[in-house]
């Protein structure tokens, strides 16, 4: 166990699973000679050579084009899409292509794919940079979305979905490169599809993932100081659902609060608060409320950037109208 | 060449002309459902293309994949109950007309989305590089798929990168209802592979052995390192672009000049000038290509509907809805 970053937990899955499996390698705009847009593969290149660290042409299309062929053949390309807002250059393949291809095959082709992005906004990187439109690549079946919130959890999961073989979006939130947290040393894997209790509590749940569950653990330890106890559920996987523990800590509370930084309308909130409806009505004592980001385009200035993003402010004032 | 290969070939584009022709009836009686896209006219492109490649080289195409499917190996038995959506068909009937594939005889589909196939070919031939396989991929597309972005960073890719494709543009005068020269800056398609500084050349598709020879030729040569070349195969489609076109964009006089080069026929000529076949045995090949597409029409039409616990299976290898 070390105290590393999420840039440092990430590096060190990818590492380790190149050097466990020869058939993986990456492959992306600036992951080789440059080191990576955001210093993840850094050394890569020497290490492993061009020919399994392969930078690309900016051509997102081809990327996850390609990406998909060479998994077709038995190899586990781990593409990387420098930010989540260039995905939409590559959505038909994402969409049509690899969210598709196994089941429309009757499962003749496999695709042990991985497509590492970085999402979120905060960095003043004006509308078409700072999306989280997490819930979009969720919404397709065939498709599985992994989005870590902790350093540990990037790097079990992303072991994880390198050994999978189902095609995964890993999407890492760019404000979380430099969050520091304890990381198993070697093999250690988390689970796809198990969300997670963070944080113990009896009187609220709240459901988030990524960059908001540290949001939210700031909020319930603001909380904690008025002996509000929260509980807080980190899903790290959107697609396949784990709704579970969701359900059995709402059970308990019978209050939640949704934490995400993607928009609110037909957003993951939306998804989640309807399930607890469906699955937990008899436990509801209030309504359900959503803290996400404000429905304009994210401008560049930083004061209105931050007023359209949620914070901790408003996690710990929805908290306090549902109890 | 054996006489035998011949006959084979040739026997294969009676069955792509029959099975595409029964398919159009199985159509129309509501046997078939979605879009249906023949392959009639275009027989010789594939069958001579695809008699070219070795057992590991890799075939890709679009959506009218009814004749490739069939050059490359697969039985008329699963490609009509694919057709008619039955469980067995080549993908359990959850394809379809547009979804054809066998990856078992290196067929990878079957792909709808015009030109969205191309950079996944690019990743074929890159699966081979990196598993230093010494496959081919062939990848098939029409005229209409070289204006959209994906067929020029699938080539460009290929370039940087001498992935061993060979680009086969099957250009049969339309996208769709639209005239290749009113939908492509350049409307002798080769030339865009010069813009990648890319081998190109191109070949009449009516004739079979023509474009069998010019394959050879640049599959051998990709195989031997050459990277990536673009081959324009020049041919046409007798039908509509599907079986709801109204064909309200050309004339029946077009039509009727290019059926007088109708491929099977050319073929036909051919083979019995070089008196490798007589016309009784090739009237013999029509009767076996005949009864192989009524087998498979009986089979298709008598085969299970897929059962319902089938609709959620294969959505992910792993757990997971």
């Amino acid at each position: 166990m070390a105290k590393i970053t999420m840039r440092q937990a990430i590096s060190q899955a990818l590492w380790e699973e190149m050097e466990r499996d020869p058939q993986v390698f990456i492959m992306g705009q600036e992951v080789g000679v440059w080191g990576g847009t955001y210093a993840v593969t850094k050394g890569f290149y020497d290490h492993f050579g061009p020919e399994r660290v392969r930078d690309t042409p900016i051509a997102e299309a081809a990327i996850i084009g390609s990406a998909i062929g060479a998994a077709m053949t038995g190899t586990r390309p781990v593409a990387e899409l420098m930010t989540i807002n260039f995905a939409f250059s590559a959505m038909d393949h994402i969409v049509n292509e690899a969210a598709k291809l196994h089941y429309m095959f009757n499962g003749q082709m496999v695709l042990p794919l991985v497509i590492r992005t970085v999402g979120g906004g905060g960095r003043q990187l004006g509308a078409t940079h700072s999306q989280t439109p997490d819930a979009v690549f969720a919404h397709f079946p065939g498709l599985k979305v992994v989005a870590p919130g902790t350093p540990a959890d990037a790097k079990g999961l992303l072991k994880a979905a390198i050994r999978s073989n189902d095609p995964i979006m890993f999407i890492e939130h760019a404000t979380l490169y430099q969050v520091r947290g304890d990381v198993p040393d070697g093999d250690y894997i988390v689970p796809i599809g198990k969300s997670t209790v963070q944080r113990s509590g009896d009187h609220v749940t709240i459901v988030t993932y990524s960059k908001m569950l540290e949001l939210s653990l700031k909020a319930a330890d603001e909380l904690a100081k008025d002996g509000i106890e929260a509980e807080i559920v980190d899903l790290r996987t959107l697609r396949p659902l784990d709704i579970e523990p969701v359900i059995e800590s709402f059970k308990k509370t019978n209050r939640a609060v949704i934490v995400e930084e993607g928009w609110k309308s037909f957003g993951v909130g939306a998804e989640i608060s309807a399930q607890i409806y469906e699955q937990a009505f008899d436990y509801v004592d209030a309504p359900i409320k959503r803290v996400t980001q404000k429905e304009v385009p994210l401008p560049y200035n930083r004061d209105l950037e931050q007023m359209a993003l949620p914070q901790v402010e408003d996690i710990i004032k929805a908290v306090k109208e549902v109890l | 060449m054996e006489k035998s290969e011949h006959l084979n070939l040739y026997q294969q584009m009676v069955v792509i002309r029959i099975l595409e022709e029964r398919s159009a009836e199985l159509y129309q009686q509501g046997k078939i459902g979605g879009f249906l896209h023949l392959y009639i006219g275009q027989e010789a492109v594939s069958t001579g293309l695809i008699s070219a490649r070795k057992p590991q080289d890799r075939v890709i195409t679009a959506y009218r994949d009814h004749g490739v499917a069939i050059n490359c190996g697969l039985s008329a038995r699963e490609v009509l109950a694919e057709l008619l959506g039955k469980a067995t068909g080549v993908s359990g009937g959850k394809g379809g007309s547009m979804h054809l594939a066998d990856v078992n005889k290196n067929f990878w589909g079957g792909h709808a989305i015009v030109g969205a196939h191309l950079p996944i070919a690019a990743g074929l031939a890159l699966g081979d590089v990196y598993q230093k396989q010494d496959g081919v991929t062939i990848c098939m597309f029409g005229d209409g798929a070289t204006n959209i972005g994906y067929f020029h960073e699938a080539l460009n890719l290929s370039k940087v990168w001498k992935l061993p494709v060979l680009w086969v543009c099957e250009n049969n005068q339309y996208g769709m209802g639209t005239t290749v020269e009113r939908a492509s800056a350049v409307s002798e398609i080769r030339l865009k592979a010069d813009g990648y500084a890319m081998k190109n050349d191109n070949v009449d598709g009516m004739d079979i052995m023509k474009v069998r020879e010019k394959a050879l030729e640049m599959i051998e040569e990709i195989r031997s390192g050459s990277g990536p070349q673009f081959l324009e195969i020049n041919t046409y489609r007798f039908r509509g672009h599907s079986m709801g076109d109204p064909e309200r964009y050309r004339q029946q006089e077009e039509i009727r000049k290019w059926q007088e080069n109708d491929p099977i026929g050319i073929y036909r000529k051919y083979l019995m000038k070089q008196k490798i076949a007589s016309e009784e045995e090739l009237n013999e090949e029509d009767k076996k290509a005949t009864e192989i597409v009524e087998d498979a029409v009986h089979f298709a039409e008598s085969s299970p509907e897929p059962a319902a616990e089938e609709l959620f299976k294969n959505i992910y290898v792993e757990e997971g809805r």
